[in-house]
């Protein structure tokens, strides 16, 4: 399954907002709790209590400054997962098909029964979206929580991703890019959703809506004193203010 | 890149031999009996250890068999298919030179030309790949070919050599060169990667997580700049220089022989630096390249 | 091709929910715990639940690592070697509580105060606190004096609650919210989600904050203040408004003290003038007379003079609109120029103003005057640690409410809400109990608000009758104690020696004192032999750096193995349109031998017979908390959970329900009372509130009051501090009291300001929570120490380039207490005097089942060792504690250091040698 569907009926992913994202993590360990137990090998980690701990995260938060040409610096938080790209180098490069792009939804997925472990999908994916397990000898990658978006064991409205359910500030959004009527499509479109790395050609399904712009003074008239306290006193001005009742 | 010690192995021991099979398969080394049964062999050694040491590479190497399916689109699968097919297409000319069968040397010559096709397919793994801007670009290939032919010729102990090695020396020089500006003429920085620089100029703040993780393992690998001019100097001296001189002075077995151990020394600190200095784009989001 | 793999997208999660209570930090989220083969599988928010609506935040979602941590202590211990040396044997629960109660009870036989029970992240204060009551000691706190005790505290006397988890902005209406220094707050989840739904709708948001991290990243615009500095900023805000006439004077007349009376002469000078009936009364505006404050119709003149006694607003505007407080006069002090702090008080001026809202509701107050609508006012604020843990942070937070109060927007639609069963004004709570006598319990409730110096815990003498001086003149208002000066106290046998210090869930070694290295020392000291501390009991749930300190360790359960009560005696989770509390329940049993410890505490009760925990006949009272939980009354018909009482359809009031916490478990382990639509707003003068709220139990009668702009508990100490009234303070105080009492907010430089000007400590060094750890407890969990595990000082740009810094160095931090050497990194989103780093990341190796080596305890490091527990001796002998004047709260970011480049090491400094481990080292993960 290593060819990409020409086309898929749906475009699902996430829009992620870096207006409202407070860079809490939140997303990192509900997306390593759910995958732990579902999708797969659990997410490994090796030393987990010793000097040098390391594992596997779908979802890694990097937090940035940004200094603009005018004014104060920022901290922009930023999460970073699989984008379900369209045009996936890490689907194309895979010499046993583990990798694939599911024809009816779009979402990226390693069938680890089938993975060999050469680790070829993550050099070709641009966005470090592929972490290998150590412990399985498997490629690991954001499912899109495949396992939770149509599990009809859940209610309803649990049919999200577990990083999207969990996000306290609702800093993640997911639905179907395909349907411009979609909650994603129209956050988009109004925010200025941007891809990442678009000249590398994937084609990224997930958007990024951009901070808003900062800094930006109020523009109301700033305060005009009542009347010059120094010349028409306390009195004067008491008067005036409890004139105005 | 990390220049993980397995895929280097087999990407130099594996060069050699289907550049050395390359030769004795289109016939350059006329030679018959044991000479040819021990050419031959160190062909299929050199190739087969190398395919060998690539399986270390793997998490799930029992399931190796499976790479072979995605030829369609995979240049590791592509890579699988032409390994296989070259070496058992020349095992019946092997076989002929060494027992003097006589079959034609067309059978070689498919051989042959499959075992360069198996050096190609390798370079294009890595070619292929945009996330690597020094990679991607036809110098690579161009440069998997020319270690395979002028590996393969000092083998095969042609006279021609040394100027397979000089072209070497000529592409390494070439592909450095163009190396070094790859990343930067991609235009790739924590800005672009991230779409920030819209906002103003980025740099990393805090580190994702403070632990180590696979990415940073695997595609994050930073070597000293001096460290890599001299051991580039090393490589194109071993690898190239020193073998074409002490070549185009003697021509002797011995003059052969210590040139190929010089080459294959020079070739893995050429495959160490092809690793090493090669910057994928992740290493934007941390701020490393 | 190969066909597309099938794959299961229906996999069945678990066997089985069990929906608890979070408790990796005091949010107190509701979640789902998924069990499957009888084991925790995985944790998920409770989509039903009113504090975090299903999210979870890093920690919560990762609980199953620290139900699993390899840290988790097993048995009872008891120390066999030194103190300290983590030499320990193990014991069974029969010998460990034996023990305990032969160190007890004599104690209590003779001198009660000499057990000092304290707690630290303690969620059942309630409990802890009723324990302490009837043992008798009147040493006992809880972890709120060296947290924020001035919001608290701040908050209560002006508004009648406070910031903290007390109370929320309207998320859903309010236009601007403006946050002073918060990082993360007990609300994590609530300010996360209503940060969002401001950000949904578009609302703005303002941080002040000296970093620009989290809450302040995502924040429209940010004022970089300089530390210690936002009272002034505050009453600047207030300055301009005031120029302006941009102020509630509806608001301020009719909810607020702003048109009593001040006494302007006499020996009731700055007293609330008060009529023959010893009422407080205001000028009609209708008759120029005076009438009752809460008379009907009664229309109170701000501008009123009477018996030459001016109004408190006259005093308060008198007082802002001096050029003091001008924005050209503070700017450079706070790092703002003055044309922002003037933009920032337009902005507020005119959402507040021109932005006003309304909702169509009709209430009637408390005057008994009828209104058609509830106006609102769309501004909000929101602040925490940052100007409360300053040393004049309790003036800070009273400047705050201040601005609230004369933007007329607490309590009102779009402004700050309180959270039942706030609104509570000050004089519904208790005073302070300190009364002992052996074999007796205390008098009353430990923790109270002080009306005046009659309420201090002072012995004849003049000394403290605390162990950490809580209620006395260095710091009257000490509500929640003082936790950070109970070892460096009792180590110093000032005001006196005890016997045996108890401490439960607090990691007094490490993180949580100031001058760790020495609090470590006080707690090993011996004098001839023996321990300045005698005894401590200790109570851990995991190997942390305190309980190689104890002699006897009491290991806890985790927070699914128990049951806890989140009450409305305590700290509950209400929201502002309901009260709310909870439970947690044991949804998977402990596979050591451990025991909960308020179950434990009971048992000792018991044993030691004391009186509510004993039954007629001697034998204990309550089976284990569960049945506390159900079967206490505190009040007749009040118990520690309001929800399904008497017959289970009982609210607030009932008699005990044994089904109760069946109950609470098939609601998802929590309870919520709601507030009648008309009773939402406007809370302290609402009747319908008022009705409610003594329905629901929170008092006995209605308790409407008024907003205390002039606080008259403060003018009382100041007055004493003037030589006014009988009771008068110790002389070296006056000085210190006259300032920090003042009856209207104040601004003065922190303590540590002063102390530092002139030797050469310019920079502020202070810390903040990350949002993904709790204090010390995170690093055990296998996945949030891989987010962060270790920290690093954060140097702003000025520091940076100045002294030449690149990646990897290292810096030379010294305060007046001592020196660490640390790793460095730049930052510019900074105050460019200030540096920072992580709050309680570094850790001392060998604790929390860590390999030695790891980052958290080489290269992490902790602050505490630079900050001093006492303020600098003046040569006077007065040995005072670094903390606020006023409530005793720990000056935790007064700190002033000064930084000098070193070159890149391999470790911080100090560094310890390692405590041997109590429990072995992780290895694999669960
Ligand atoms: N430099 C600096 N220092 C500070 C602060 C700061 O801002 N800067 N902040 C201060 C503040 S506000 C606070 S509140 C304190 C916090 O200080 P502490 O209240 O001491 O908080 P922790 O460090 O989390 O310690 C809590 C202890 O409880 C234990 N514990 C965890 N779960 C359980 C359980 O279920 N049962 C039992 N029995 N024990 C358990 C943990 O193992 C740990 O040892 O730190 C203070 N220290
Ligand atoms: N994740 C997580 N949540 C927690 C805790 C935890 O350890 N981890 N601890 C809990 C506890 S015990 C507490 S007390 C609360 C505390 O919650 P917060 O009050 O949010 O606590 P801090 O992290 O101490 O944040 C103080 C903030 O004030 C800023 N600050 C410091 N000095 C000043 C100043 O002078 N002016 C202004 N404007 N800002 C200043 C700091 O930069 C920082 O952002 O958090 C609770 N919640
Ligand atoms: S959970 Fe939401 S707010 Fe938190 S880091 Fe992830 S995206 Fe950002
Ligand atoms: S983000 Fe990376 S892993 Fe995901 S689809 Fe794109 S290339 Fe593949
Ligand atoms: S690691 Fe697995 S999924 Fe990735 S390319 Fe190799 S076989 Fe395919
Ligand atoms: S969609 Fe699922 S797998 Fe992907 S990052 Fe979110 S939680 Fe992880
Ligand atoms: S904020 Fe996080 S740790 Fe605290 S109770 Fe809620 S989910 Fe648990
Ligand atoms: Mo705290």
């Amino acid at each position: 399954m290593t060819s990409l569907p020409v086309s898929t009926e749906k475009r699902l992913g996430l829009a992620i907002d870096l207006d409202t994202c407070v860079g809490c993590q939140a997303c990192v360990t509900a997306c390593k709790g759910w995958n732990d137990q579902g999708y797969g090998a659990p997410l490994s980690d090796q030393n987990p209590y010793g000097a040098e701990p390391s594992g596997v995260f779908l979802n890694r938060v990097h937090s940035y400054a940004v200094q603009p040409i005018e004014g104060a610096a920022q901290t922009i938080n930023f999460p970073r997962s699989c984008l379900h790209c369209e045009d996936a180098p890490c689907v194309t490069v895979c010499p046993t098909g583990a990798s694939y792009k599911r024809s009816e939804d779009g979402i990226v997925l390693v069938n680890e029964d089938a993975c060999i472990g050469c680790g070829l999908c993550a050099w070709a994916c641009p966005y470090g979206a592929r972490e290998m397990d150590a412990a399985a000898g498997v490629m690991k990658k954001c499912t899109l929580c495949v396992d939770r978006i149509y599990n009809e064991n859940l209610p309803e409205e649990d049919r999200e991703p577990a990083c999207v359910r969990g996000c306290p500030t609702g800093a993640r959004h997911f639905g179907d890019f395909a349907d411009p009527d979609s909650k994603v499509s129209r956050l988009s479109a109004e925010r200025g959703g941007y891809a990442l790395m678009p000249d590398l050609g994937t084609k990224p399904v997930n958007r990024y809506l951009p901070p808003r712009k900062k800094d930006v003074r109020h523009e109301a008239s700033v305060l005009a004193p009542l009347l010059d306290i120094k010349v028409s006193g306390f009195v004067g001005w008491l008067d005036r203010v409890l004139g105005k009742i | 890149m990390n220049p993980a010690p397995s895929v280097i192995v087999f990407s130099v021991l594996s060069g050699a031999g289907f550049g050395l099979l390359f030769f004795l398969g289109l016939g350059f080394a006329q030679a018959m009996g044991w000479t040819a049964f021990l050419w031959w062999g160190m062909g299929y050694a050199l190739a087969i250890i190398g395919l060998l040491a690539s399986t270390f590479h793997l998490g799930n190497p029992g399931r190796a068999w499976r790479a072979f399916t995605q030829w369609r689109t995979s240049w590791l699968s592509r890579e699988a298919w032409a390994s296989v097919a070259a070496l058992l297409i020349c095992a019946p000319m092997a076989l002929s030179d060494w027992l003097g069968l006589g079959w034609p040397r067309a059978i070689g010559m498919v051989g042959g030309v499959l075992a360069l096709a198996t050096v190609l397919t390798t370079s294009m793994i890595y070619t292929q790949i945009k996330a690597v801007p020094r990679w991607h670009h036809w110098l690579t290939p161009v440069m998997f070919l020319g270690f395979a032919l002028a590996g393969g010729a000092v083998l095969a102990a042609q006279s021609f050599a040394p100027i397979f090695l000089a072209a070497l020396a000529l592409i390494l020089l070439a592909i450095w060169q163009v190396g070094d500006g790859q990343f930067a003429r991609k235009a790739q920085s924590l800005g672009t990667a991230t779409g920030l620089d819209r906002i103003g100029e980025v740099t990393v703040f805090e580190q994702a997580h403070t632990a180590g993780n696979y990415l940073l393992r695997e595609m994050i690998f930073a070597v000293g700049r001096k460290h890599a001019q001299r051991l580039r100097a090393i490589a194109l001296a071993l690898a190239a220089v020193i073998p074409a001189v002490l070549l185009a002075i003697s021509a002797g077995p011995w003059a052969f022989a210590v040139a190929a151990v010089c080459h294959v020394i020079g070739a893995f600190a050429a495959r160490w630096l092809f690793f090493a200095e090669a910057e994928h784009v992740v290493g934007l989001f941390y701020g490393k390249r | 091709m190969t066909v597309q793999p099938k794959i299961d997208t229906s996999p069945l999660v678990s066997d089985e929910i069990r929906k608890t209570t979070c408790y990796m930090c005091a949010c107190r989220c509701g979640i789902n715990v998924h069990l499957t083969s009888g084991k925790v599988s995985y944790i998920e928010g409770n989509r039903d639940h009113p504090i975090n609506k299903g999210v979870l935040c890093a920690k919560g979602a990762s609980g199953i690592m620290q139900v699993t941590a390899p840290s988790r202590l097993r048995a009872p211990l008891r120390r066999v070697g030194p103190r300290g040396s983590g030499a320990f044997e193990e014991i069974s629960w029969d010998e460990a509580l034996a023990l305990a109660v032969s160190w007890m009870a004599p104690l209590r036989e003779t001198a009660p105060e000499k057990l000092a029970f304290f707690t630290g992240r303690d969620q059942s204060q309630s409990f802890t606190g009723w324990w302490a009551q009837a043992f008798g000691t009147p040493n006992y706190a809880a972890h709120g004096g060296f947290c924020s005790v001035n919001m608290a505290a701040g908050g209560i006397y002006t508004i009648g609650g406070a910031f903290w988890e007390f109370g929320q902005p309207d998320w859903e209406r309010t236009k601007l919210f403006v946050l002073f220094g918060v990082a993360e707050d007990h609300d994590s989840n609530p300010i996360k989600i209503g940060l969002g739904r401001l950000k949904e709708r578009g609302a703005r948001v303002i941080g002040v904050n000296p970093i620009r991290t989290g809450y302040n990243a995502v924040a429209d615009d940010w004022l970089g203040i300089t530390p210690g500095t936002d009272g002034l900023l505050i009453l600047s805000l207030i300055h301009c408004l005031l120029e302006a006439g941009k102020v509630d004077l509806e608001y301020l007349a009719r909810f607020t003290n702003a048109p009593l009376l001040v006494v302007e002469d006499g020996p009731e000078k700055g007293m609330i003038a008060k009529n023959a009936e010893s009422q407080p009364f205001v000028i009609d505006r209708k008759t120029g007379q005076p009438a009752p404050w809460d008379g009907k119709g009664v229309q109170p003149d701000l501008g009123a003079t009477y018996q030459g006694n001016r109004t408190v607003f006259q005093h308060m505007a008198e007082r802002y609109l001096s050029p003091d407080y001008a924005p050209e006069a503070v700017a450079s002090r706070c790092g703002i120029a003055a044309d922002r702090i003037r933009a920032l008080a337009a902005e507020l001026a005119h959402v507040a103003f021109d932005q006003a809202i309304e909702i169509n509701q009709s209430w009637t107050d408390f005057r008994g005057d009828f209104h058609t609508t509830m106006p609102g006012r769309p501004v909000s604020f929101h602040a925490m640690r940052g100007i409360s843990a300053h040393s004049n942070g309790f003036q800070t937070a009273r400047a705050l409410h201040l601005l609230q109060i004369v933007l007329g927007t607490v309590e009102v639609p779009g402004g700050y809400r309180l959270k039942p069963p706030y609104p509570k004004p000050m004089e519904a709570h208790p005073t302070p109990h300190f009364v002992t006598a052996p074999g007796k319990p205390l008098s009353g409730p430990h923790l109270g608000y002080v009306r005046g110096p009659e309420n201090l815990a002072l012995k004849e003498d003049g000394s403290a009758i605390r162990i950490d001086k809580a209620f006395t003149w260095e710091n009257p208002f000490s509500a929640h104690g003082l936790m950070h000066m109970l070892i460096p106290n009792a180590h110093a046998g000032d005001p006196y020696k005890i016997d045996t210090l108890f401490l439960y869930m607090a990691n007094m070694a490490w993180n949580s004192s100031m001058n760790s290295a020495k609090v470590m020392e006080m707690l090993t000291d011996q004098v001839d032999g023996e321990y300045v501390i005698p005894r401590i009991i200790y109570s851990d749930a995991y190997a942390s750096e305190m309980v190689a300190y104890a002699d006897l360790i009491l290991p806890d359960t985790t927070y699914l193995e128990r049951h806890d009560c989140i009450s409305l005696l305590d700290r509950p989770i209400s929201e502002p349109d309901a009260a709310g509390d909870s439970i947690r329940w044991p949804v998977v049993e402990p596979d050591r031998d451990v025991r909960p410890f308020q179950s434990v505490l009971l048992d000792l009760g018991a044993r030691l017979g004391l009186a509510p925990m004993v039954n007629a006949d001697g034998t204990a009272r309550y089976k284990d908390y569960a049945d506390y939980i159900v079967n206490h009354i505190r009040r007749p018909g009040v118990g520690p959970l309001i929800g399904f009482r008497g017959d289970g359809t009982a609210e607030g009031r009932g008699d005990a329900n044994p089904d109760q916490l069946a109950r609470y478990i098939e609601n998802g382990g929590f309870y919520q009372a709601h507030v009648p639509e008309e009773a939402a707003f406007y809370k302290p003068w609402n009747m319908a509130y008022q009705d409610w709220a003594v329905k629901t139990s929170f008092y006995e009668t209605p308790q409407p009051y008024l907003f205390s702009i002039w606080s008259e508990p403060m003018r009382k100490f100041q007055a004493a501090a003037e030589g006014l009234g009988a009771i008068q303070p110790p002389d070296h105080l006056r000085a210190r009291l006259k300032q920090a009492m003042d009856p209207l907010p104040i601004w003065y430089p922190p303590f540590g300001d002063l102390e530092a000007s002139g030797w050469g400590y310019p920079v502020h060094a202070i810390t903040q929570r990350p949002m993904d750890m709790y204090h010390s407890w995170g690093s055990q969990n296998a996945w949030l120490r891989q987010i962060r595990g270790t920290n690093y000082l954060y140097l702003p740009t000025k520091i940076w380039t100045e002294q030449g810094f690149s990646e990897g160095d290292y810096a030379r931090v010294i305060s007046p207490n001592g020196g660490i050497t640390v790793p460095v990194a730049h930052m510019a989103a900074l105050n460019e005097n200030t540096v920072w780093t992580w709050n309680a990341i570094g850790k001392r190796k060998g604790a929390w089942a860590l390999d030695d080596a790891a980052p958290e305890a080489t290269t992490g490091f902790l602050l505490n060792h630079l900050i001093s527990e006492l303020l600098p001796d003046k040569g006077d002998g007065a040995r005072l504690s670094n903390s606020d004047p006023v409530t005793g709260q720990a000056a935790w970011f007064d700190l002033r250091v000064r930084i000098e480049r070193v070159d890149p090491r391999a470790q911080s400094e100090p560094s310890f040698g390692p405590i041997p481990h109590v429990v072995p080292q992780g290895k694999e993960r669960a």
